[in-house]
């Protein structure tokens, strides 16, 4: 096991999940509840020191109990190492803990996952849709059940459809 | 006359003036000013020409003075993440020229590393350096088109039409190279489209030849320039722990003296294999950020220089038929080759399960892609780090205090392109 991911299973034995290393990267998978402690810890903990957010997102698996994967993807400067850490939410309760208290930066990327994926955060300071209008309500549409040319307005229009042209020779 | 600071803005506020400014009447009671202060709620954009694309800010004024600046981004969301969910793995390339049209070398470059990782595919030593130089000129390209466009905002007109004349130089390379100046689609999986010839070859040595003159040429008409000191000298100013803090990258966090380039620290392409600097800033403001700018664009040619001179012989693209694209002169004459074609581009190939991340040095900051894979021969998610959309987090903290003249310089000195900001 990386020694990083000791260092949580050790600090954390209810909270973590599972750790796995491919391809160089070392992801760690924790329960949702203890996502703000673990942060604050892989933050200040000078033996981890992980001070750079690279970035927040998100991954739609319909088929799963706990439908929706938060990802966070840390940087240390000083060490030049990196850490995944993923989150399972359920559909039902589909929220977790803020950490911009953590990273200044995490604002932006967590508005982006409210936005495209519908992941609330808890305590976050301007909780609002960022790329599409603020009322906009057709849903969010990175998750697998939002179809790829959209839905609402563009319901009413009438699409050709594909081989249409063929029938009227 | 009183002055007060406030606390929340940390700005001097003039109160109660004693007696009326024009008329010279006494104010008979300082509880009772004649001149009434409130706050101003301005919108800008989203078709200002500074905002180099559409982006609002609603800023929020006290006089002059930028109380709260609030980006309003999306105008020029097309949902790239979903759309490459739809399609294959390559299908995906031409996509990623539209996200920064400035400098779409990089992007291809960005992205099909982060599928090369997930491939775990080794690339023929030609063709990283073919990347290598071809990016670098790419980054010449986008300091060059920032400098012009950051001095033409500021009111220096003419640093545009000299930055500008070196730029096409290097464009109709990218012309001669693949066909295409902006949108060039150029990297492929597994290495590049096509070799480099000879007479580009060439083209590229009689650029650098003078291209340091030419920088000098720009600093004489900047660097001591008193209004570009003074609308840059002491602007956006963020320290070395906010920056790293707000998760900036590129410049932007170099200016503020934090060392972090992953071209140095962990190296892809050629850029192990030659010899350059990572030029780190102190003060963290638009000054500096235009020197580490400049002496990037130096590093950059010394770069391509040495690339160039070692450049070795070999073949230019990985031979996987199951992943690689077969030459383009042979789908039209060779059945074998025309059916690989077909059928990489209408299934795709197939990715082993799992997940990466991939961090590029692009001239903005850190391009990263995540995908996530199932298996299948399309990304299961794909997620875009685009650098200019992290740097707008920064922009209500780095613009407040300042003059409302003042916001263009900050818009500028992140370096943003709208069109990665908001995929």
């Amino acid at each position: 096991m990386h020694p990083n991911a000791e260092k949580i299973q050790a600090k954390f034995p209810d909270a973590f999940l599972s750790e796995k290393e491919w391809r160089g990267d070392l992801s760690v998978t924790v329960k949702k509840d203890a996502i703000v402690p673990i942060c604050r810890c892989l933050h200040d903990d000078p033996g981890m020191d992980f001070d750079y957010i690279v970035h927040i997102s998100s991954v739609d698996f319909p088929e799963d109990p706990e439908r929706f994967e938060v990802v966070y993807e840390f940087y240390s400067i000083r060490r030049r190492e990196r850490i995944r850490i993923k989150a399972r939410v359920t559909e039902e309760d589909c929220a977790i803990d803020s950490v911009t208290g953590i990273w200044k930066g995490a604002d932006f990327m967590e508005r982006e996952v409210f936005d495209m994926m519908g992941i609330r955060f808890n305590h976050h300071p301007d909780h609002r849709r960022i790329l599409l209008p603020d009322e906009y309500d057709e849903g969010y549409p990175l998750r697998k059940d939002f179809p790829l040319a959209g839905k609402g307005w563009r319901d009413t229009f009438e699409f050709i459809t594909e081989g249409a042209h063929k029938k009227t020779t | 006359m009183t002055t007060e600071t406030n606390p929340e803005t940390n700005l001097k506020t003039v109160e109660s003036p004693g007696e009326h400014p024009v008329a010279g009447v006494p104010v008979p009671n300082k509880a009772l000013p004649l001149l009434r202060t409130e706050k101003l709620m301005l919108n800008m954009g989203p078709q200002h020409p500074s905002t180099h694309g559409v982006l609002k800010v609603v800023l929020e004024l006290e006089g002059e003075r930028i109380v709260k600046a609030i980006p309003v981004l999306g105008f020029l969301h097309r949902g790239v993440e979903k759309l490459a969910e739809d399609g294959t793995y390559h299908q995906f390339i031409p996509h990623t020229d539209r996200l920064d049209y400035v400098c779409a070398m990089y992007n291809n470059f960005a992205y099909v590393r982060a599928v090369e990782k997930l491939l775990d595919m080794k690339v023929p030593e030609r063709a990283e350096y073919l990347r290598t130089i071809v990016a670098e000129v790419q980054r010449i390209i986008g300091h060059l088109f920032w400098l012009g466009t950051q001095a033409l905002d500021i009111g220096a007109m003419t640093v545009f039409f000299y930055t500008f004349r070196e730029r096409e130089v290097l464009l109709d390379f990218f012309d001669d190279l693949c066909g295409a100046r902006l949108t060039t689609t150029w990297y492929r999986i597994g290495g590049v489209e096509n070799d480099i010839s000879p007479k580009l070859i060439e083209h590229l040595y009689k650029f650098l030849e003078n291209f340091s003159e030419k920088l000098d040429e720009y600093n004489a008409l900047l660097e001591t320039n008193r209004i570009w000191l003074a609308r840059t000298k002491g602007i956006a100013v963020i320290s070395a722990q906010d920056a790293i803090s707000f998760g900036l990258s590129g410049p932007t966090l170099r200016g503020s003296g934090v060392d972090y380039d992953l071209r140095k620290y962990e190296p892809y392409g050629a850029y192990d294999k030659v010899q350059w600097d990572v030029p780190v800033g102190k003060n963290g403001d638009t000054y500096d950020r235009y020197w580490i700018r400049i002496l990037e664009m130096k590093e950059s040619a010394k770069i391509v220089k040495q690339c160039l001179d070692q450049l070795p012989q070999g073949p230019y693209m990985v031979e996987d038929p199951r992943v690689t694209l077969p030459p383009k002169d042979k789908v039209f004459t060779n059945l074998e080759h025309m059916i690989r074609q077909f059928k990489l581009f209408t299934q795709g190939f197939r990715t082993p399960p799992g997940e990466i991340y991939c961090g590029t040095e692009a001239h903005k900051g850190e391009l990263g892609f995540y995908i996530v894979s199932d298996g299948s021969g399309k990304p299961y998610r794909l997620k875009i780090r685009a650098p200019s959309f992290i740097h707008m987090g920064a922009f209500d903290f780095m613009a407040r205090g300042y003059m409302i003249a003042d916001i263009v310089t900050i818009f500028g000195t992140y370096d943003i392109v709208m069109g990665e900001c908001d995929r």
